[in-house]
Protein backbone atom coordinates (compact mmCIF):
# COMPACT_ATOMS: atom_id res chain seq x y z
CA UNK A 1 0.00 0.00 0.00
CA UNK A 2 2.82 2.73 0.66
CA UNK A 3 4.16 2.23 -3.06
CA UNK A 4 1.38 2.87 -4.71
CA UNK A 5 0.70 6.59 -1.92
CA UNK A 6 4.47 6.97 -3.03
CA UNK A 7 3.62 7.25 -6.17
CA UNK A 8 0.85 9.08 -6.25
CA UNK A 9 2.20 11.77 -3.60
CA UNK A 10 6.30 11.74 -5.04
CA UNK A 11 5.37 15.27 -6.46
CA UNK A 12 4.67 16.87 -3.38
CA UNK A 13 7.25 16.86 -1.65
CA UNK A 14 6.51 13.74 0.41
CA UNK A 15 8.37 10.82 1.17
CA UNK A 16 8.19 7.89 2.66
CA UNK A 17 10.33 5.54 4.62
CA UNK A 18 9.97 1.86 5.62
CA UNK A 19 11.71 0.28 8.30
CA UNK A 20 12.06 -3.43 8.83
CA UNK A 21 12.07 -3.94 12.34
CA UNK A 22 13.72 -7.38 11.95
CA UNK A 23 16.81 -8.84 13.55
CA UNK A 24 17.77 -11.03 11.49
CA UNK A 25 19.39 -9.19 8.98
CA UNK A 26 18.51 -11.38 5.79
CA UNK A 27 14.85 -11.82 7.25
CA UNK A 28 13.20 -8.67 5.75
CA UNK A 29 15.52 -9.00 2.03
CA UNK A 30 13.22 -11.44 -0.16
CA UNK A 31 9.69 -9.02 0.99
CA UNK A 32 11.68 -6.28 0.03
CA UNK A 33 12.91 -8.06 -3.73
CA UNK A 34 9.15 -9.11 -4.40
CA UNK A 35 7.45 -5.45 -3.33
CA UNK A 36 10.49 -3.95 -5.45
CA UNK A 37 9.88 -0.60 -3.78
CA UNK A 38 10.99 2.63 -4.89
CA UNK A 39 10.72 4.36 -1.54
CA UNK A 40 13.49 4.62 0.82
CA UNK A 41 14.11 0.81 2.72
CA UNK A 42 15.69 0.30 6.07
CA UNK A 43 16.51 -2.78 8.06
CA UNK A 44 16.37 -1.23 11.84
CA UNK A 45 17.65 -5.04 13.23
CA UNK A 46 18.87 -3.50 16.74
CA UNK A 47 15.02 -1.60 17.38
CA UNK A 48 17.00 1.61 16.80
CA UNK A 49 13.28 3.52 15.98
CA UNK A 50 12.00 1.66 19.27
CA UNK A 51 14.75 3.26 21.48
CA UNK A 52 13.93 6.94 19.88
CA UNK A 53 10.31 7.52 18.73
CA UNK A 54 8.88 4.70 21.78
CA UNK A 55 8.04 2.15 18.77
CA UNK A 56 5.93 -1.03 20.16
CA UNK A 57 4.43 -2.63 17.36
CA UNK A 58 4.25 -2.41 13.34
CA UNK A 59 2.77 -0.83 11.21
CA UNK A 60 3.37 1.93 13.25
CA UNK A 61 4.47 5.08 11.59
CA UNK A 62 5.30 8.70 12.62
CA UNK A 63 4.56 12.50 10.34
CA UNK A 64 7.64 14.49 10.18
CA UNK A 65 6.94 17.66 8.31
CA UNK A 66 9.73 19.77 6.57
CA UNK A 67 11.29 21.23 9.72
CA UNK A 68 11.85 18.03 11.14
CA UNK A 69 9.49 18.23 13.87
CA UNK A 70 7.11 15.43 14.77
CA UNK A 71 3.61 16.41 14.12
CA UNK A 72 2.25 12.80 15.00
CA UNK A 73 3.92 10.90 16.89
CA UNK A 74 4.46 6.68 16.78
CA UNK A 75 0.79 5.36 16.10
CA UNK A 76 -0.68 2.06 14.52
CA UNK A 77 -0.72 2.90 10.67
CA UNK A 78 -3.92 2.07 9.31
CA UNK A 79 -4.16 -1.47 10.70
CA UNK A 80 -7.03 -2.64 12.35
CA UNK A 81 -6.71 -5.73 14.99
CA UNK A 82 -9.65 -7.55 12.67
CA UNK A 83 -7.53 -10.80 12.38
CA UNK A 84 -8.32 -11.53 16.12
CA UNK A 85 -11.63 -12.43 15.14
CA UNK A 86 -10.47 -14.24 12.00
CA UNK A 87 -11.41 -18.29 11.80
CA UNK A 88 -7.87 -19.77 13.08
CA UNK A 89 -8.48 -22.83 10.85
CA UNK A 90 -10.35 -21.41 7.47
CA UNK A 91 -8.09 -18.08 8.03
CA UNK A 92 -11.87 -16.43 6.84
CA UNK A 93 -12.42 -12.73 8.19
CA UNK A 94 -16.11 -12.40 8.76
CA UNK A 95 -17.60 -9.39 6.50
CA UNK A 96 -17.87 -6.49 9.07
CA UNK A 97 -14.66 -7.08 10.18
CA UNK A 98 -13.16 -6.85 6.84
CA UNK A 99 -15.08 -3.66 6.13
CA UNK A 100 -14.04 -1.93 9.43
CA UNK A 101 -10.05 -2.79 8.23
CA UNK A 102 -10.93 -1.64 5.49
CA UNK A 103 -12.07 1.38 6.76
CA UNK A 104 -9.19 2.12 8.79
CA UNK A 105 -6.96 2.12 6.00
CA UNK A 106 -8.70 4.10 3.94
CA UNK A 107 -9.25 6.64 7.13
CA UNK A 108 -5.45 6.77 7.55
CA UNK A 109 -4.23 6.77 4.14
CA UNK A 110 -6.79 9.97 3.67
CA UNK A 111 -5.57 11.56 6.70
CA UNK A 112 -1.67 11.36 5.08
CA UNK A 113 -3.13 12.53 1.45
CA UNK A 114 -4.76 15.29 3.43
CA UNK A 115 -1.78 16.12 5.88
CA UNK A 116 0.91 16.35 2.41
CA UNK A 117 -2.04 18.61 0.83
CA UNK A 118 -2.10 20.75 3.54
CA UNK A 119 0.58 20.33 5.94
CA UNK A 120 -0.15 22.17 9.21
CA UNK A 121 -3.55 23.57 8.18
CA UNK A 122 -4.61 19.77 7.72
CA UNK A 123 -7.05 18.76 10.86
CA UNK A 124 -4.89 15.66 11.04
CA UNK A 125 -1.39 17.35 11.77
CA UNK A 126 -1.62 17.40 15.94
CA UNK A 127 -0.29 21.12 17.35
CA UNK A 128 2.61 20.96 19.26
CA UNK A 129 0.40 20.58 22.00
CA UNK A 130 -1.38 17.79 21.15
CA UNK A 131 2.25 15.67 20.46
CA UNK A 132 3.00 15.74 23.60
CA UNK A 133 -0.55 14.43 24.76
CA UNK A 134 0.08 11.68 22.39
CA UNK A 135 3.72 10.34 23.26
CA UNK A 136 3.99 7.02 23.39
CA UNK A 137 5.06 6.07 27.10
CA UNK A 138 8.08 5.98 28.09
CA UNK A 139 9.55 5.05 31.69
CA UNK A 140 13.15 3.68 33.18
CA UNK A 141 11.56 -0.46 32.77
CA UNK A 142 11.21 0.70 29.03
CA UNK A 143 14.54 2.11 28.79
CA UNK A 144 16.41 -0.62 30.27
CA UNK A 145 14.18 -3.75 28.41
CA UNK A 146 15.86 -1.46 25.24
CA UNK A 147 19.12 -1.31 26.23
CA UNK A 148 19.02 -5.50 27.44
CA UNK A 149 17.10 -5.76 23.75
CA UNK A 150 20.42 -4.35 22.25
CA UNK A 151 22.82 -6.80 24.25
CA UNK A 152 21.01 -9.66 23.55
CA UNK A 153 20.77 -9.06 19.80
CA UNK A 154 24.54 -8.19 19.92
CA UNK A 155 25.40 -11.31 21.45
CA UNK A 156 23.21 -13.98 19.42
CA UNK A 157 25.16 -12.09 16.22
CA UNK A 158 28.21 -13.19 17.29
CA UNK A 159 27.08 -16.41 18.01
CA UNK A 160 26.08 -16.39 21.77
CA UNK A 161 22.21 -17.47 21.24
CA UNK A 162 21.80 -18.61 24.57
CA UNK A 163 22.74 -15.76 26.36
CA UNK A 164 21.45 -13.08 23.93
CA UNK A 165 17.88 -15.28 24.02
CA UNK A 166 18.45 -14.66 27.90
CA UNK A 167 18.25 -10.82 27.73
CA UNK A 168 15.77 -10.89 25.22
CA UNK A 169 13.53 -12.52 27.40
CA UNK A 170 13.99 -10.10 30.65
CA UNK A 171 13.50 -7.18 27.97
CA UNK A 172 10.05 -8.51 26.89
CA UNK A 173 9.58 -9.00 30.64
CA UNK A 174 10.63 -5.43 31.58
CA UNK A 175 8.46 -4.42 28.34
CA UNK A 176 5.64 -6.76 28.31
CA UNK A 177 3.39 -4.07 25.91
CA UNK A 178 6.06 -4.07 23.16
CA UNK A 179 5.03 -7.09 20.04
CA UNK A 180 8.38 -5.92 18.87
CA UNK A 181 10.56 -7.29 21.58
CA UNK A 182 8.38 -9.94 22.10
CA UNK A 183 8.20 -11.28 18.40
CA UNK A 184 12.22 -11.16 17.98
CA UNK A 185 12.00 -14.14 20.16
CA UNK A 186 8.73 -16.04 19.24
CA UNK A 187 8.75 -18.92 16.31
CA UNK A 188 7.69 -18.42 13.17
CA UNK A 189 5.56 -20.62 11.40
CA UNK A 190 6.03 -21.84 7.79
CA UNK A 191 5.12 -18.38 5.97
CA UNK A 192 7.19 -16.87 8.48
CA UNK A 193 4.96 -15.81 10.25
CA UNK A 194 4.67 -15.46 14.05
CA UNK A 195 1.41 -16.85 14.43
CA UNK A 196 2.37 -20.19 16.46
CA UNK A 197 0.07 -21.09 19.58
CA UNK A 198 1.97 -18.82 21.73
CA UNK A 199 1.08 -15.93 19.32
CA UNK A 200 -2.59 -16.73 19.62
CA UNK A 201 -2.49 -16.99 23.46
CA UNK A 202 -0.51 -13.84 23.98
CA UNK A 203 -2.89 -12.03 21.64
CA UNK A 204 -5.87 -13.84 23.66
CA UNK A 205 -4.47 -12.41 26.57
CA UNK A 206 -5.03 -9.47 25.85
CA UNK A 207 -8.95 -9.29 26.86
CA UNK A 208 -10.14 -6.00 25.72
CA UNK A 209 -6.75 -4.49 25.30
CA UNK A 210 -6.17 -3.43 21.60
CA UNK A 211 -3.42 -5.36 19.67
CA UNK A 212 -3.05 -2.14 17.17
CA UNK A 213 -3.38 0.64 20.05
CA UNK A 214 -6.68 2.95 19.12
CA UNK A 215 -5.48 5.94 17.21
CA UNK A 216 -6.88 9.32 18.05
CA UNK A 217 -8.06 10.09 14.43
CA UNK A 218 -11.35 11.22 13.22
CA UNK A 219 -13.19 8.48 11.00
CA UNK A 220 -10.93 5.64 12.61
CA UNK A 221 -12.61 2.64 14.26
CA UNK B 1 38.60 -7.04 24.61
CA UNK B 2 35.56 -5.11 25.15
CA UNK B 3 33.26 -3.73 23.33
CA UNK B 4 31.03 -1.16 24.62
CA UNK B 5 27.62 -0.23 22.98
CA UNK B 6 26.68 4.07 23.18
CA UNK B 7 23.91 5.99 21.47
CA UNK B 8 26.93 6.46 18.89
CA UNK B 9 27.46 3.22 17.97
CA UNK B 10 29.81 -0.20 18.79
CA UNK B 11 32.93 0.74 20.67
CA UNK B 12 35.89 -1.67 20.79
CA UNK B 13 37.60 -0.40 24.18
CA UNK B 14 41.34 -2.87 23.97
CA UNK B 15 42.05 -1.28 27.45
CA UNK B 16 38.99 -1.52 29.32
CA UNK B 17 38.89 -4.01 31.81
CA UNK B 18 35.45 -5.36 33.42
CA UNK B 19 35.00 -6.67 36.71
CA UNK B 20 31.42 -6.98 38.43
CA UNK B 21 29.49 -3.92 38.14
CA UNK B 22 32.82 -1.90 37.26
CA UNK B 23 33.62 -0.80 33.47
CA UNK B 24 37.23 0.93 33.84
CA UNK B 25 38.02 2.35 30.53
CA UNK B 26 40.95 4.43 29.33
CA UNK B 27 39.99 8.56 29.24
CA UNK B 28 40.58 8.69 25.69
CA UNK B 29 38.36 5.13 24.24
CA UNK B 30 35.79 6.69 27.26
CA UNK B 31 35.48 9.41 25.49
CA UNK B 32 35.20 8.65 22.21
CA UNK B 33 32.53 6.23 22.92
CA UNK B 34 30.57 8.73 25.34
CA UNK B 35 32.02 11.85 25.45
CA UNK B 36 32.77 12.02 28.96
CA UNK B 37 36.25 13.12 30.04
CA UNK B 38 37.38 14.15 33.80
CA UNK B 39 37.80 17.74 34.37
CA UNK B 40 38.88 19.52 38.40
CA UNK B 41 35.08 20.07 38.61
CA UNK B 42 34.15 16.88 38.01
CA UNK B 43 33.08 14.43 34.87
CA UNK B 44 31.87 16.32 31.80
CA UNK B 45 30.22 15.61 28.82
CA UNK B 46 29.84 19.38 26.57
CA UNK B 47 28.88 21.76 28.83
CA UNK B 48 27.35 19.66 31.51
CA UNK B 49 29.11 18.66 34.64
CA UNK B 50 28.58 15.90 37.13
CA UNK B 51 30.86 16.66 40.50
CA UNK B 52 31.81 13.63 41.86
CA UNK B 53 30.40 12.51 45.35
CA UNK B 54 33.51 13.77 48.10
CA UNK B 55 34.80 10.72 48.97
CA UNK B 56 34.01 8.88 46.51
CA UNK B 57 36.39 10.03 43.62
CA UNK B 58 38.18 6.61 43.66
CA UNK B 59 34.77 4.90 42.50
CA UNK B 60 34.54 7.19 39.21
CA UNK B 61 38.37 8.17 38.38
CA UNK B 62 42.09 7.29 38.76
CA UNK B 63 45.00 8.21 36.77
CA UNK B 64 43.98 8.26 33.34
CA UNK B 65 41.26 6.36 33.59
CA UNK B 66 37.37 6.54 34.47
CA UNK B 67 34.53 3.82 35.41
CA UNK B 68 31.84 3.89 32.84
CA UNK B 69 29.77 1.52 34.91
CA UNK B 70 29.67 3.43 38.19
CA UNK B 71 29.13 6.96 36.13
CA UNK B 72 25.84 5.26 34.48
CA UNK B 73 24.76 4.36 37.50
CA UNK B 74 25.34 7.61 39.23
CA UNK B 75 23.44 9.62 36.51
CA UNK B 76 20.48 7.08 36.48
CA UNK B 77 21.05 6.04 32.85
CA UNK B 78 20.47 1.82 32.20
CA UNK B 79 23.79 0.14 32.12
CA UNK B 80 23.25 -4.05 31.22
CA UNK B 81 26.64 -6.13 30.47
CA UNK B 82 27.35 -9.76 29.27
CA UNK B 83 27.65 -12.48 32.21
CA UNK B 84 31.59 -12.48 30.62
CA UNK B 85 31.54 -8.81 31.00
CA UNK B 86 32.93 -7.98 27.48
CA UNK B 87 29.60 -6.44 26.07
CA UNK B 88 28.18 -3.37 27.53
CA UNK B 89 25.28 -1.09 26.96
CA UNK B 90 25.34 1.75 28.09
CA UNK B 91 22.04 3.44 27.36
CA UNK B 92 20.47 6.96 28.16
CA UNK B 93 18.04 7.18 30.81
CA UNK B 94 13.59 7.45 30.43
CA UNK B 95 13.88 10.57 32.03
CA UNK B 96 16.64 12.25 29.39
CA UNK B 97 14.62 10.84 26.79
CA UNK B 98 11.42 12.37 27.60
CA UNK B 99 13.39 15.33 28.10
CA UNK B 100 14.75 15.35 24.40
CA UNK B 101 11.06 14.03 23.31
CA UNK B 102 9.67 17.34 24.75
CA UNK B 103 11.33 19.08 21.61
CA UNK B 104 8.86 17.24 19.40
CA UNK B 105 12.14 17.39 16.87
CA UNK B 106 12.55 14.12 15.16
CA UNK B 107 15.69 12.44 16.71
CA UNK B 108 18.04 11.53 13.75
CA UNK B 109 19.27 7.89 12.95
CA UNK B 110 21.54 6.34 10.08
CA UNK B 111 20.45 2.95 9.37
CA UNK B 112 21.21 0.64 6.04
CA UNK B 113 19.31 -0.01 3.51
CA UNK B 114 19.18 -3.65 1.62
CA UNK B 115 22.43 -2.97 -0.32
CA UNK B 116 24.10 -2.09 2.94
CA UNK B 117 24.38 1.74 2.17
CA UNK B 118 23.67 3.69 5.27
CA UNK B 119 20.90 6.65 5.41
CA UNK B 120 20.35 9.33 7.33
CA UNK B 121 16.79 10.99 8.36
CA UNK B 122 18.46 14.21 8.32
CA UNK B 123 19.54 13.80 4.72
CA UNK B 124 15.88 14.42 4.32
CA UNK B 125 15.09 17.70 5.63
CA UNK B 126 13.14 19.94 3.78
CA UNK B 127 10.43 17.03 2.92
CA UNK B 128 7.51 15.60 4.77
CA UNK B 129 8.06 12.35 5.70
CA UNK B 130 6.59 9.68 6.68
CA UNK B 131 8.14 7.21 8.57
CA UNK B 132 6.52 3.67 8.60
CA UNK B 133 7.64 0.52 10.16
CA UNK B 134 7.16 -3.03 9.26
CA UNK B 135 8.37 -6.57 10.29
CA UNK B 136 8.77 -10.03 7.91
CA UNK B 137 7.39 -11.70 10.81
Amino acid sequence: MWQTLHEELAGLNFMIIAVAMDSREGDPLPWIEAAKPTYVCLIDRDHRLADLYGVVNVPQAIWIDENGRIVRPAETAGAYEGFRRMNRATREMPEDVARTTAQARTTYLDAIRDWVRRGGASEHAFRPEEVRAHLPALNEDIATAQAMFRLGQFLIRRGEREEGDRWLGEASQRHPDSWCIWRQRAGVNDQGLAALPDFWQRVDALGDKRYYAHVDMKGMP
Amino acid sequence: MVTVLTESGEWPAAAAEASGDALWMSAREAEAATGWVAKPEGLCKGEICVPLPRGREQEFVRTGRMNLGALWRHLGHPVVHSARGDVWVLAQSARDRSASRQSLMAPDFTLPDAAGRQHSLSDHRGKKVLLVTWASW
